[in-house]
């Protein structure tokens, strides 16, 4: 579904994305991990347009996305990403901008066909009763989930997020990747995700891209790129890695600096 | 509170305008009552009512209307596209320019070679050799800068204002008076080609406007959101820009500067509409042009036979009108909508 092809790019004179090759295939539960400073947002904003490629190809769907204009590329590409509006905006307001790209010209109010497939976005990720709320009044997950059914409603057939889950408790962590998830599963729609927690990438991906330093490090399943060795290289930290005992994904702990000299001592 | 009232906003603002078209008709000096109206301007050109009416009191209305719906819809699409409350289409830096341009032509004697079109055409020119710069010094590589343009056009706002006191200080005092007289502004417009080319100018920006109206909506999430909703936010970022420089020239040319009316009346409308700028630019057009015509009559009838500027009446009763809205609503604990 996305291509990346060596791609490079960065701000100004300096690099932050070095020669990346990934393949995300159609239906795929994509994670993508990393560092701080890794590139990671950097590779979300390349393949949305909002960063100037110095080198290399992104391929949407088989097509070079140099080619595509920005209308359709909207309509099979969604983003969701970090900023939160504090728009006195209604929540319904905000998920009928998601039709934009739909818009013919001279097109100044929404169909009928938009108004449903707007409802239908905010039933699926359960803000329908919020329809009339402002965005500025509603808690960071409502937000979050309201930024999600505005990428429904454009129909995409790729959904990407930057790190939905960051700023939020566990139930909606939980709560917002069992739904992308189930979107995954049952609409069948193409998952990008950025996730800075590794535990949830690990229970959630298909597939997970290690960033280290604006070049792919490891590219596999959580089991193959969620290694003790890997990680504590890339991200200078001990770790432990045991697995699941329900899903049988790698989960990772953390080891405090006291604990560290320690067990130093005692052995 | 909101979507209660909604439906009756295009028509409160519709009602709000042809008030203060009557009132501009009735009031004056030679006061005409509203049933007389017709009998008048049935009558034909032979009473000194009749010119009164046609020649003195419909061109600045009609101005009134053009220059109010003008500056409101460009302060619509500047706040919109630089997500700023603050931002009026005088920030660019226009006005200036403007003053600069008029002032110039005044030293230099060149209205009394075309008297009526050469203050308006220089000050057009004015006003336009000070957003050109603009445009090109925050173009780089095709991207506009956007915080650039509001720094520059505040800067070039000041360099502007310097040199026309410049031109003050060294200018004789007739030619004081009427530096001084055209940049306090005025809807006095002898000229019926002008008043045409600005009525059918905001028409057609309002009309463009429009057009674009679901792109500011997107706009307003901000320039990266913009993108992602497919929108190629540098074209119609120089699009808007064009637009908004074209509406403010063209009245700040003909009429001086009216302050006030391009930063009230879209924040005053925006509290009742909310963001939608499909609502937004054409209510704020009709209560833009329906504020500046009730503005000036009150200018010319309220210390009559002497004339106010009307940029202190817009100034002194929207500034006024606009505290107090904000003092309720903060009142009542509600603290959005400002932008």
């Amino acid at each position: 579904m996305i291509e990346i092809k060596g791609l490079s790019c960065g701000y100004g004179e300096k690099l932050v994305l070095k020669d990346i090759d990934l393949s995300i295939e159609t239906g795929q539960f994509f994670g993508i991990i990393g560092p701080n400073g890794s590139g990671k947002t950097t590779m979300l904003k390349a393949v949305t347009r909002l960063m100037h490629i110095v080198k290399g190809e992104i391929f949407l769907d088989g097509a070079d996305m140099k080619h595509l204009r920005a209308n359709d590329i909207a309509r099979s590409l969604a983003v969701v990403s970090q900023t939160t509006p504090s728009l006195p905006m209604t929540v319904r307001e905000f998920v009928l901008l998601g039709r934009i790209p739909y818009y013919k010209k001279l097109q100044f109010f929404e169909t009928h066909n938009d108004n449903s497939i707007a409802e239908r976005a905010m039933e699926l990720t359960g803000i329908i009763h919020l329809k009339d709320a402002l965005m500025s009044e509603m808690s960071a997950g409502e937000v979050q989930l309201a930024f999600i059914a505005r990428g429904l409603a454009q129909e995409p057939k790729v959904l990407l997020l930057d790190e939905p889950t960051s700023h939020l408790d566990i139930t909606h962590q939980v709560g917002i990747l069992d739904l992308v998830r189930r979107l995954n599963r049952q609409e069948g729609l193409t998952v990008v995700i950025i996730l800075h927690d590794l535990n949830l990438a690990s229970e959630y991906c298909d597939t997970i891209a290690l960033i280290d330093n604006g070049r792919v490090k490891k590219c596999g399943q959580p089991s193959e790129v969620l290694n003790y060795k890997i990680i504590e290289e890339v991200y200078k930290t001990v770790v432990i890695v045991r697995e699941s005992p329900l899903s049988g994904k790698p989960f990772l702990l953390i080891v405090s600096e006291e604990v560290k000299e320690k067990c130093q001592k005692e052995s | 509170m909101r979507q209660r009232g909604m439906r009756w906003i295009l028509p409160g603002a519709v009602l709000f305008l042809t008030a203060a078209v009557i009132a501009a008709i009735i009031s004056g000096s030679a006061g005409i009552p509203l049933r007389r109206i017709f009998s008048v301007i049935a009558g034909g050109n032979t009473t000194p009512e009749y010119s009164i009416l046609i020649d003195i009191r419909l061109p600045r209305i009609i101005l009134g209307f053009a220059v109010g719906g003008a500056l409101s819809v460009a302060g619509v699409i500047l706040q919109g596209m630089f997500r700023n409350p603050l931002v009026e289409p005088y920030t660019l830096g226009m006005p200036g320019g403007a003053a600069l341009g008029a002032a110039l032509c005044i030293i230099l004697k060149l209205q009394d070679i075309f008297p009526a079109i050469v203050l308006p055409v220089s000050g057009f020119i004015g006003s336009c050799l000070v957003i050109l710069p603009l445009y090109f010094v925050n173009m780089r590589r095709n991207v506009v800068r956007m915080q650039g343009i509001l720094l520059t056009g505040v800067m070039t706002s000041f360099i502007s204002t310097s040199l026309v006191v410049l031109i003050l200080a060294i200018a004789k005092t007739e030619e004081v008076h009427s530096i001084v007289f055209w940049i306090m502004g005025s809807l006095e417009e002898p000229s019926w080609a002008l008043i045409i080319i600005i009525g059918i100018t905001a028409v057609l920006g309002l009309f463009l406007s429009y057009l674009m109206a679901s792109v500011l909506n997107a706009l307003s999430l901000g320039e990266e959101e913009a993108i992602h909703l497919g929108i190629n936010t540098e074209r119609t970022k120089k699009q808007l820009f064009i637009l908004a420089s074209l509406l403010t020239g063209i009245s700040v040319s003909l009429t001086g500067i009216i302050g006030f009316v391009g930063l009230i009346v879209p924040h005053f409308v925006r509290i009742m509409t909310g963001y939608d700028h499909r609502k937004l630019i054409v209510i704020s057009f009709l209560t833009g042009a329906g504020f500046l015509i009730f503005c000036d009559t009150i200018a010319r009838t309220a210390f009559a036979p002497v004339e106010l500027p009307v940029g202190v009446i817009t100034g002194i009763l929207g500034g006024s009108i606009f505290i107090y809205i904000l003092s309720r609503r903060h009142l009542s604990g509600r603290t959005d909508g400002a932008l």
